[in-house]
């Protein structure tokens, strides 16, 4: 018999051919059209710490340096109030087999894949997630697809991307390219249909469990070279992957104090599923394009239930400009004598800004960077915005436009961050939990599950729920 | 290249879904345009650039669509200097270490 492979009939099949690619049975861990076993997922489907140490040291997965940047730290100094400047170290994440802390996400997907039998692995990225799943799928033997967003309708593919896509290749890897749109999401299902391989999306428990090793390492780290715990841990935020297994991973090492701050370069005002919009953009990644809508409603992802669930674990948010970004990458390499790509800097352009808010003696952590080349540097990325009708100056980042205008700063005291009001995510997140599964009553628990997965009160998830117009128990 | 004979390293291009058919989600700019696709893989057959070409992917996978480009280069690079990134370093050093070690 063969299959109708029209959009609507496949899009249709979605639940049958994600079930049998992910090779776990998400409904055991549903309890109501809202709620969900989060933790009994990540323990059940997922591997423990210890596994995943294993699994990794198999494959030369992790045990990155973390490096001092002293002459950074200076630099935050010489801006800083008196007695300001916390000490700012970098998880060279880079050191990675593929480049990137990618390949601790890809690690235990690609085992269990191999562990299961499976044929192979596919993933739908655009990022450094493809070259660690094409590295990993080498040393284990299997075969492998990424499936790329690269193109606008001209053709013209951004450079970032094109260069990961190059990356993939080299590793033996199949490698689809596509043009804007997400509909790549039914391209993805059609090629899962028909090779039989394991979805290793970004978002299985097995993606987070592999980034916890990162937030573990790095407490450890901090804490024998400098005798404490890190007071702030810097993250790049995107799909939320990052954020919540580094957050997880400094909880099971007991570092419970160290905030975990999420950072994103601000393209708003840019919209992501645009022809237009594609090659206006000057980071592919790491954005707020990404680091908003997955923050609030993680399950827009390509699992029914996704692991990454960034709200439960920010402290705080932030975003940069891109041209603040291309700035400390410079400063980094020029400084630091590390030359690394520039979206893996986010968290460096926040770090240092925030390394100024805290005390001499405290620690801040930027916890990755990632490979630079040819498409994914600073030079690469901006002879692009200027290819593509953008303004590129020296000034104040504050006079940035996405899509528009870079401003790259004239001073390093320009360096700053813009809090996100993470009550108005909760907000817009609550408001999608119930548009998007049209629940016009909750029970107590889904009132206890709501309050957990956005880390705020039942009372602040009572009161926007009423809002709402829907039906709340009695009390809880 | 021209044309491309059994064996070569190419790539081909389909349309997934044409203007009109797009997810209803996308907005108006990305509805007007097709969903295309382009795979590289090993030419099956003997075929001019335009023409409908089968390949085999590097994992063995047959896909047919049009032959677009018969030893397909990466064509991203570094890009040319940014004179707005030149200064940077120099004038770091300066704030950190004073004029001399600017120079």
């Amino acid at each position: 018999m063969t299959l109708d492979r029209s959009y609507q009939a496949v899009m249709a099949r979605r639940n049958e051919i994600m079930k049998r690619a992910l090779g776990i049975d998400y409904t055991e861990f549903e309890r109501s059209p809202l709620a969900f076993d989060y933790e009994g997922m990540m323990a059940k489907a997922g591997y423990t710490l210890e596994e995943v140490r294993k699994i990794q040291g198999e494959t030369g997965v992790g045990n990155t340096p973390l490096l001092e940047l002293k002459n950074v730290t200076a630099l935050a100094r010489k801006l800083a109030p008196s007695g300001k400047g916390a000490r700012i170290f970098i998880k060279d994440e880079a050191a990675n087999p593929s480049g990137s802390f990618k390949d601790r996400r890809a690690s235990v997907s690609v085992y269990h894949a191999k562990k299961m039998g499976y044929p192979g692995v596919i993933a739908a990225t655009s990022g450094n997630y493809g070259a660690a799943v094409a590295s990993q799928a080498a040393m284990r033997g299997l075969k492998c697809i990424v499936v790329q967003e690269v193109f606008d309708s001209r053709g013209v593919g951004q450079p970032e991307i094109v260069e990961k896509g190059r990356k993939c290749e080299a590793y033996g890897a199949e490698v689809v390219q596509l043009s804007v749109g997400p509909e790549l999401f039914y391209v993805f299902l059609l090629l899962l249909e028909e090779t039989g391989f394991l979805n290793a999306s970004l978002y299985t428990p097995f993606g987070i469990a592999g980034v916890e090793t990162l937030g573990y390492e790095l407490a450890e780290q901090v804490r024998e070279l400098t005798g404490r715990d890190p007071a702030a841990v810097v993250v790049t935020h995107a799909g939320g992957g990052n954020v919540t297994g580094t957050a997880r991973g400094l909880r099971k090492a007991g570092c419970v104090d160290a905030r975990v701050i999420g950072v994103s370069v601000d393209l708003s005002g840019l919209h992501m599923a645009s022809d237009g919009d594609f090659n206006r953009k000057s980071f592919t990644t790491g954005h707020t394009g990404f680091g908003v809508p997955f923050s609030t409603w993680p399950d827009r992802a390509d699992v029914p239930r996704n692991a990454a669930r960034p709200l439960r674990y920010l402290d705080r948010y932030v975003t940069v400009t891109q041209g603040e970004v291309f700035y400390v990458t410079e400063m980094l390499a020029q400084l630091e004598g590390l030359e690394r790509g520039p979206a893996g800097n986010t968290s460096l352009a926040a770090a240092f800004a925030i390394a100024q808010e805290l005390d001499e003696d405290q620690v801040v952590v930027v916890q990755e960077t990632e490979y630079t080349g040819a498409g994914k540097h600073p030079t690469a990325q901006l002879t692009f915005a200027r290819d593509n009708g953008i303004e590129v100056r020296r000034g104040d980042p504050r006079e940035n436009v996405p899509g528009k205008r870079i401003v790259i700063p004239a001073h390093p005291g320009q360096l700053g961050v813009v809090d996100v009001d993470l009550d108005q995510l909760r907000r817009s997140y609550l408001r999608n939990a119930i548009t998007n599964t049209g629940v016009r009553e909750v029970s107590r628990e889904d009132i206890a599950f709501l309050a957990e997965d956005c880390r705020a009160s039942r009372e602040f998830v009572r009161e926007q729920l009423a809002e709402l117009g829907v039906k709340l128990p009695d009390q809880g | 290249m021209q044309e491309g004979k059994a064996g070569d390293w190419v790539q081909i291009r389909s349309i997934v879904l044409p203007p009109g058919q797009r997810a209803p989600q996308v907005p108006d700019d990305t509805q007007a345009v097709p969903l295309f696709m382009l795979v590289k893989g090993f030419l099956q057959h003997a075929a001019r650039i335009g023409e409908e070409a089968t390949i085999t992917t590097v994992i063995g996978r047959r896909v047919t669509g049009e032959l677009v480009a018969v030893n397909p280069t990466y064509d991203h690079d570094y890009g040319r200097p940014v004179p707005e990134l030149l200064s940077i370093g120099p004038e770091l050093r300066r704030m950190l270490w004073g004029e001399e070690a600017a120079e």
